[in-house]
């Protein structure tokens, strides 16, 4: 992930700021500029999601890609954001309590690093809510 | 009236015992434990760091009462843990909490009190007209040498605060600083762990500095011990607070809401302004509060601190969790997985 | 438009092989192609091949024109091109040699796929991999390929209530296919206690649940079906070609556990053979993941949606069950040069209707198809051949 990549979506990344079709009144987070629906006749504008969601489905990752800000077992889920869509995310908890159903909101973390000297990856994980 | 207009604090989950960290040493724990007055300190999660935790502490102010973060225009983080050494935490945090562009912002160091000097630089802004409101914050993962006494207190956490004029839930009155050239403790720059001068860190540093601020606000506002409510001090043990304010008249009693550091470790920049906030968490209105920070290097901010009814009317302080709902269900870790959290461990770059 | 057929196929051992670079593998399974219809290169009008990451693994790009050029065809000038489609380059590859060859635009068209993967670290191997999923939204916050399939595992397994033995017979399965294919990368049977036992990756998903990192080439040559008795006794003929698209991210589709860009290209396929399920005598399907293998043949409609871990575990899919899945060893038991799958399923399906099959020979076999995935589901492609 170079610097110019990830700067560029670090409102969506920190903040859950998707968009929102004004036209037929979906949601997207992750955001889309084109709206699957009313493609051309589709007004989007920013919305920024509360953070709060479901677990869809998710499991418990042993083995991780060298990068990644906590090495060891992490549970990755997919969520449904309470405002529809559906996003993809770690959800921080003892894997063993992960299940499908439980209610998550946004937490801030660190997601990556670019080695000992690049940049820190921040972003948005998900916690239980108590 | 400058003062507080919300507050938030975060601890993370994690702790190790003293008595875990005294088995890999070999040492007596329950003499560690008797002569710190510490039991165990909070620990990060392999994700967390300096900035996350300043996040979270600022978020939660945020829960607790409707701030537009665009009206806040300046962020100062104080921390000895900074992410980077160059490229300021409180830009990461504006970002975070909504209140970029158009703001300025610093990182602050100065050892254990960057956070209260952040809250001093607020209040000068707020007051001048300046700015609306200002987010002063404190946070620190600090680091302790392996085997050092350090090792045993120093943990994780910070706290947040947005200084302002408009229905402050407590007013800062005052505030004095007594500041000098003292190397009781310090870290140079690239080294992983800070260096201290052992027991010369006590009267020379400590002690010195927090009674010359203590005392020259208190002289300056006319005031004793007994005219306060509660007090705070800087708390790298539970007996550096507790015979510093026996000293200066305060009783048990006063401190005993702000003195955490039994149950979580020295926090460094979040050291007083999390005490404070623990403080806050039970105060009434027209309840008062002395606050005396210290950071090694030297130097202490004290404060002069009132409730209003604010605290009751404009904010709402169940929105966000408690100091003593964060030390709450936590996760124990033993030394080898602390090291992991530390990254005390050379891993394969 | 005219009719395609098979006239010649090749394909490399699959494994990994240290000895062989990308060129080597491209070139033998060109050449085994070649020798089998009978034909030299100056005959080919153009070529296709499929490779997902030349870039990420061999720091090489402009592969069409590398293959042309190694292949010994650069004196012709002939037309060549990579297709790529995450895993499903292979599959893809095929479709755009037989769409030139229907059209009338060329006559005879190599459709070849390649990977060469393990000239680069495992971590870096895994990583570009996770290019064929959403890299921005899915990679970049902690999702790894055996992640985004052990999480349709867990929905598929949480509606239907498949059992985790169920799920392991399909790579034991796997392997009593590729014990007995001479190309496979692992040729030896396991038991279900061997998928039972290996380490976790990711939850529920175990290592023998996983397909391999693997290098190999295949390559297979198409003509007008008017012209396939010049080159070949057995031609076999190209009933069908599909393709469809999803989401990229497994996050956007409608049901987690449901390809539906898998629905869509069977139900094209079948409608443009004119055939059912019924008329189909083996599948290859794309078995990544065991459990891409369980909603391959529900989403192909061989059975009903929740019922394949019973239909798998009752036998209903080894060699002489009611419908053969995988008789070449799948991804699982074979291996998985990326690229190269889509390719050396066309292969296995043309083996089978030449009887040239040996020990995993399906009897009478006369119409074969293969299904092709790229990512968790966003590209696929499905082909129906059969004996002329």
């Amino acid at each position: 992930m170079t610097v110019a990549r990830f700067w560029r979506k670090i409102p969506q990344r920190y903040n859950l700021v998707g968009t929102k079709c004004e036209t037929c009144g979906r949601h997207f987070f992750p955001p889309r500029t084109f709206c699957p629906d009313c493609r051309r006749n589709g007004k989007i504008v920013d919305h920024k999601f509360a953070g709060f969601g479901t677990v869809v489905t998710y499991s418990v990752i042993q083995t991780e890609p060298d990068q990644f800000a906590s090495p060891g077992p992490y549970v990755l889920a997919i969520i449904k954001l309470d405002e529809g869509p559906q996003m993809t995310s770690q959800v921080i908890c003892d894997p063993k309590d992960a299940k499908i159903g439980m209610r998550v909101k946004s937490a801030f973390r660190r997601i990556a690093t670019d080695g000992e000297s690049g940049i820190i990856h921040y972003g948005t994980k998900f916690v239980p809510v108590e | 009236m400058v003062g507080i207009i919300t507050y938030g604090v975060y601890i993370p989950r994690y702790r190790i015992k003293v008595e875990e960290i005294a088995r890999v040493w070999g040492a007596n724990a329950a003499e560690i434990s008797g002569g710190l007055g510490v039991f165990e300190k909070s620990v990060p999660d392999m994700d967390e760091d300096a900035a996350t935790i300043a996040v979270e502490a600022a978020r939660n102010a945020l829960l607790r009462r409707k701030v537009d973060p665009k009206e806040i225009g300046a962020v100062y983080v104080g921390s000895e843990s900074h992410p980077y050494a160059v490229k300021p935490t409180a830009c990461t945090v504006g970002e975070a909490i909504g209140a970029t562009p158009e703001m300025t912002a610093a990182d602050y160091e100065f050892a254990c009190k960057a956070g209260t000097a952040a809250i001093q630089t607020c209040m000068g802004l707020v007051k001048s007209g300046m700015i609306r409101y200002g987010l002063a914050i404190g946070s620190d993962v600090s680091q302790g040498a392996p085997g050092d006494a350090l090792e045993y207190t120093a943990a994780a956490g910070g706290a947040a605060y947005v200084i302002g004029n408009d229905d402050p839930i407590a007013t800062i009155n005052r505030t004095a600083s007594f500041t000098t050239d003292t190397p009781d403790f310090w870290r140079r720059e690239g080294q992983n762990y800070p260096r201290h001068g052992g027991r010369f860190t006590g009267e020379p540093g400590y002690f010195k500095h927090v009674k010359g601020a203590s005392t020259l606000l208190l002289s300056q506002l006319k005031k004793t011990a007994k005219d306060y409510t509660y007090a705070v001090f800087h708390q790298p043990n539970a007996k550096f607070p507790q015979k510093v304010a026996k000293d200066l008249g305060f009783k048990p009693e006063q401190i005993k809401p702000g003195l955490v550091v039994p149950r979580l470790g020295n926090t460094y920049s979040g050291a007083s302004p999390v005490g404070l906030a623990a403080t806050l968490d039970i105060a009434k209105p027209g309840d008062t509060i002395f606050v005396c920070s210290f950071g090694s290097g030297a130097g202490s901010d004290a404060f002069d601190i009132t409730v209003t009814d604010a605290i009751n009317d404009k904010i709402d302080r169940a929105a966000a969790p408690s100091v003593e709902k964060l030390l709450q269900n936590p996760i124990y870790l033993d030394y080898a997985r602390y090291a992991k959290h530390k990254g005390k461990l050379v891993m394969q770059v | 438009m005219r009719e395609v057929a098979v006239i010649g196929v090749g394909c490399t051992k699959f494994g990994e092989h240290w000895e062989r670079s990308f060129r080597d593998l491209f070139v033998e399974a060109g050449a085994l192609a070649l020798e089998d219809a009978k034909m030299s290169g100056d005959q080919i009008d153009a070529m296709y091949v499929g490779n997902m990451s030349a870039g990420r693994f061999i720091e090489q790009e402009h592969i069409g024109a590398l293959i042309a050029d190694y292949a010994g065809m650069t004196g012709r000038h002939i037309p060549s091109t990579r297709v790529e489609a995450a895993c499903a380059s292979g599959g893809l590859a095929f479709r755009q040699a037989v769409i030139a060859v229907a059209s009338g635009i060329e006559d005879i068209v190599v459709a070849a796929g390649v990977e060469k993967m393990t000239d680069v670290e495992p971590g870096a191997s895994t990583d570009a991999l996770t290019g064929a999923a959403d890299r921005e939204w899915e990679g970049f916050v902690g999702a790894t390929f055996p992640g985004l399939y052990a999480m349709i595992a867990t929905d598929y397994m949480h509606k239907y209530k498949m059992t985790r033995e169920q799920l392991a017979h399909v790579a034991v399965k796997n392997h009593y296919n590729g014990a007995r294919n001479p190309i496979a990368q692992f040729p030896n049977e396991i038991t279900l206690d061997t998928v039972l036992k290996s380490t976790m990756v990711a939850e529920p998903l175990r290592l023998f649940d996983c397909s391999p990192i693997t290098d190999g080439a295949a390559a297979v040559i198409v003509a007008p079906l008017d012209r396939a008795k010049e080159f070949t006794d057995t031609p076999i003929r190209v009933l069908a070609t599909a393709q469809a698209s999803d989401s990229i991210a497994l996050h956007d589709r409608r049901d987690i556990s449901t390809l539906d860009a898998t629905v869509a290209a069977g139900q094209r396929a079948f409608k443009m053979a004119k055939l059912s399920h019924k008329d189909i005598d083996m599948v290859e399907v794309h078995d990544c993941f065991s459990i891409a293998e369980i909603c391959a043949i529900e989403d192909l409609g061989f059975c009903k949606k929740g019922t394949a871990g019973k239909f798998t575990a009752d036998g209903e899919t080894a060699l002489g069950g009611k419908i053969p899945v995988n008789t070449s060893g799948g991804l699982k038991a074979c291996g998985h040069p990326v690229g190269a799958t889509g390719i050396k399923q066309v292969y296995e399906i043309v083996q089978q209707l030449r009887s040239e099959a040996g020990k995993r020979q399906v009897d009478g076999a006369k119409i074969g198809m293969t299904h092709n995935v790229g990512g968790t589901g966003a590209t696929v492609a499905v082909h129906i051949l059969g004996r002329v």
